[in-house]
């Protein structure tokens, strides 16, 4: 029996465009607030994880690529993996670097930074990223806010790539820190 | 007629992504509110296609009458 399609299942789709935006023009990193900000709205308002569950666009492509093309090896998560400590200690890792990436933004904003136009790959390997961005089209630090996230979700789905061909294909979702985050929210909302 | 086997989901560890929701042939899995899946044991057939797919493993298949 064949499950009815919804517009939501080609979300994967989504997530392919925006990456690839990012290679033309650094500012549709922007777009990728709405992986940031719709969980939460949905884990608070709506006390759920349907993102997780029927709009996350980069598990999507996960699925695709592990399941449907056979790009993951399909073995067992190391159970390290979605340990309470590792999940809840890559959240705060990764709220950290966000955190740190806002004050860049805020250092910009305030005059005491100048624009890079680079991404920093796995918070370690600065790769000029130059030609995605004209000098003047906005202000600088809406420029470094794009440099900066684009960075963080990049990293995010490299580390989705390669857990996903180790292991299984989402393999991601079990340390994803919009995953931890929203399911924490939940299970304080709802009691559990 | 009820199958031999049933998927048994270990909700301790389960991190709530909802593979096995979207996996699941005939919809016998579903995510409660966010916090994590279970398993409708009167529509379950036991495939195992949810254990399978499941990133932390939390998704045994046993048979009916140990689950």
């Amino acid at each position: 029996m064949k499950k009815a399609k919804h517009w939501y299942d080609y979300l994967w789709v989504y997530a392919i465009i925006y990456f690839a935006l990012g290679f033309f023009n650094i500012l549709f990193a922007w777009l990728g607030m709405i992986d940031f900000l719709l969980p939460l709205f949905l884990a608070i308002f709506g006390g759920n994880k349907f993102f997780c569950n029927h709009l996350c666009g980069r598990g999507q492509l996960f699925s695709k690529l592990g399941t449907d093309l056979k790009c993951s090896r399909c073995k067992p998560t190391p159970r390290w993996m979605s340990s309470k400590w590792f999940r809840y200690g890559f959240l705060l890792f990764f709220l950290t670097m966000f955190g740190n990436m806002v004050f860049q933004t805020y250092l910009v904003a305030a005059g005491a930074a100048s624009l890079r136009e680079a991404i920093k790959l796995f918070w370690t390997f600065r790769v000029p990223w130059g030609w995605t961005y004209t000098a003047g089209t906005v202000a600088d630090w809406v420029a470094q806010f794009s440099f900066g996230f684009y960075s963080l979700m990049l990293t995010s789905l490299l580390l989705g790539l390669i857990v996903m061909v180790l292991y299984k294909p989402r393999t991601w979702c079990s340390f994803c820190p919009m995953g931890t985050m929203t399911q924490g929210i939940c299970k304080l909302k709802n009691k559990e | 007629m009820l199958s031999k086997k049933l998927a048994a989901i270990d909700k301790t560890r389960c991190v709530a992504c909802g593979v096995c929701e979207n996996t699941c042939p005939i919809g016998a899995v579903k995510v409660r509110r966010g916090c994590y899946a279970a398993v409708e044991a009167e529509r379950c057939v036991g495939c195992g296609k949810c254990a399978r797919l499941c990133p932390v493993d939390c998704i045994e298949v046993k048979a009916r009458d140990e689950a």
